[in-house]
């Protein structure tokens, strides 16, 4: 069953260039970046059982790499914007990392949300480094070296730059596959379902705890590349709380306990926006209702629904 | 040869004192109890020996190496593993990967974090020879929680062998368990420790049948100080030390293994 819907998953998405229109081609790219993002925030939740808060810490960290390496440096190859920015994330994640996971479930939360309102604020008021609240332009990369130049931006957004965000989050789903299915992803899970028990199995439970933070985080940032590339921007509202939040809501959405939950609710919640904003200025108070019912009627999410039973590994 | 020894600790918490002066030893091949009445100092005591917190003077020591405090990963590591009092485990692993847990966390796999463990043979063997051992080799692909209480225990017990310790520290084994199942558990125990390679067994337990009818050696406490050591039959000997500890001659009294 989970094996039949990932297949229906990657041929729809491998053949949506030749079904969509341009327009819902745009709002599958961030789609595919947010993907990313969870498939690391769903290691921490789902197989840890640590809620953060403040992703998105991260998300603003791969954007604003692109958009330094991009803008600043000139180095337009997505593949080294790519590395740069996992690099960065790790390299923030294990301070971050070390002072959160000493704590668990609602203190843990708002550490994480507290370090990400934290570099809010210091993308808003460094301007010079950060171009304050108007970010820094991401500029258009080149991939696997190819420019692309005779091809405008939508062409090129729909065509080659869609393929390498689907590659990209394929090998992401295929590495997170194999984390979770690994050794490390078992005591992953032990310290998610009693963290004691797993401490007297010798299973050190800070460590494990660190790494996963510090592997979501560089899922993180290479979400947020994917995402700044489209919008041409990196701004500071990529590391707002709320945008945490969204995040949140879109594992929410899609469900938590199966591998695909996180690219069906980045998917759904993407498209769901989309149509509720066209609808009404309200939107937000809808997808509150729509939360709401989730968490109350559906805790298992849309994969939920679909999939009975099927425990994300 | 000791592998387990407390020397003259004490613990203090704020003014009470929990362990006065407490000494033991624990050698190879020994099965010890630890009993006394509420309030005795028993599960301090096994806090100590388990690492899980340090004594205020007086040392701990595992394989000669002070122990106080190191908490019960390092003591893991060294060989000394520890089953709680309450059932400990993971509700939504299966009975395969909790006993996993603990022969991943042995063979230092944790860090293998891109490796298929569906298809490390040298684990599922392992597990598949513990969970043999305890019973639950029909078993392997239930989730934990969906295992009658008696199973639970086992499994708890079962993970905590399948990290082949040398020494390994029972808190009340046959707690919550109907007194039917408390020998046929016992028996599971002994016989897993001889199978699995753990040199000794030290357990606190309120079951005086249980106590006199599996120790080699009883050390009795009372008010945070060790008032007997010996074996069972020198202590059945020692009418003071029944009434004190025990209340009453234990209904399996003389009961040999």
């Amino acid at each position: 069953m989970a094996r039949a819907l990932g297949l229906a998953a990657v041929t729809a998405l491998v053949a949506a260039p030749w079904i969509l229109p341009p327009y819902h081609l745009t709002l599958l790219l961030p789609a595919l970046g947010y993907s990313i993002a969870l498939l690391g925030l769903n290691l921490l939740f789902g197989t840890t059982g640590l809620l953060s808060f403040g992703h998105a810490l991260f998300v603003a960290l791969g954007a604003y790499t692109a958009a330094v390496m991009t803008t600043h440096l000139g180095i337009k190859a997505f593949e080294l914007v790519l590395a740069a920015a996992a690099g960065v994330a790790a390299v923030v994640a294990v301070p971050v990392g070390l002072l959160c996971v000493r704590y668990v479930k609602i203190y843990f939360g708002m550490l994480t949300l507290a370090f990400g309102m934290l570099f809010y604020s210091f993308l808003y008021k460094f301007y010079t480094l950060t171009g304050g609240d108007e970010g820094i332009r991401v500029g258009r990369p080149t991939l696997l070296g190819q420019a692309f130049e005779d091809l405008d931006k939508v062409a090129f957004l729909t065509g080659p730059f869609y393929y390498y965000a689907l590659g990209l989050l394929g090998l992401a789903a295929l590495g997170m596959h194999r984390i979770v299915t690994s050794p490390f992803g078992l005591c992953l899970r032990a310290v998610r379902e009693n963290p004691d028990k797993a401490g007297s199995l010798a299973v050190g439970v800070r460590s494990y705890r660190l790494a996963a933070f510090v592997v979501a985080a560089v899922f993180g940032a290479v979400g947020g590349t994917l995402l700044a590339v489209p919008t041409g921007l990196a701004d500071p509202l990529l590391a707002y709380w709320t945008h945490s939040g969204n995040l949140v809501f879109m594992l929410l959405l899609g469900g938590f306990e199966h591998f695909l939950g996180p690219l069906v609710g980045a998917v759904v919640f993407i498209f769901l926006q989309d149509q509720v904003m066209s609808l009404t200025p309200y939107w937000r108070f809808v997808f509150g209702v729509i939360l709401a019912v989730v968490v109350i009627f559906f805790p298992r999410g849309l994969m939920g629904l679909l999939a009975p039973r099927a425990r994300a590994a | 040869m000791t592998l387990l020894e407390a020397v003259d600790v004490r613990k203090r918490y704020g003014n009470v004192v929990a362990l006065d002066g407490v000494t033991l030893a624990v050698a190879a091949g020994e099965f010890v109890s630890i009993i006394g009445p509420n309030g005795a100092g028993k599960t301090t005591l096994v806090n100590l020996l388990s690492g899980q917190s340090a004594p205020s003077s007086g040392a701990v020591r595992f394989k000669g190496r002070d122990v106080g405090g190191v908490g019960p990963v390092r003591l893991a590591r060294l060989g000394m593993a520890r089953a709680f009092q309450l059932v400990h485990v993971f509700p939504a692993l299966t009975v395969g990967e909790t006993i996993a847990v603990a022969v991943v966390s042995r063979l230092g796999r944790g860090r293998r974090w891109l490796a298929a463990l569906a298809h490390d043979r040298a684990v599922w063997e392992e597990v598949a020879e513990v969970a043999e051992i305890f019973g639950l080799g029909g078993a392997l692909g239930r989730p934990a929680r969906t295992l009658p209480q008696g199973d639970k225990k086992l499994l708890d017990v079962a993970s905590a062998f399948a990290l082949r310790p040398e020494l390994i520290l029972l808190d009340e084994p046959t707690s919550g368990v109907s007194t039917a199942d408390k020998h046929a558990i016992m028996e599971v125990l002994v016989g897993a420790a001889r199978r699995v390679g753990v040199k000794a067994i030290v357990q606190v337990e309120h079951d005086m049948d249980i106590v006199f009818g599996y120790s080699d050696r009883i050390v009795a406490l009372q008010q945070g100080r060790v008032l007997a050591d010996g074996p069972p039959a020198s202590i059945l000997a020692d009418e003071s030390v029944l009434a004190a500890v025990v209340g009453r001659p234990p209904a399996g009294a003389g009961r040999v293994r």
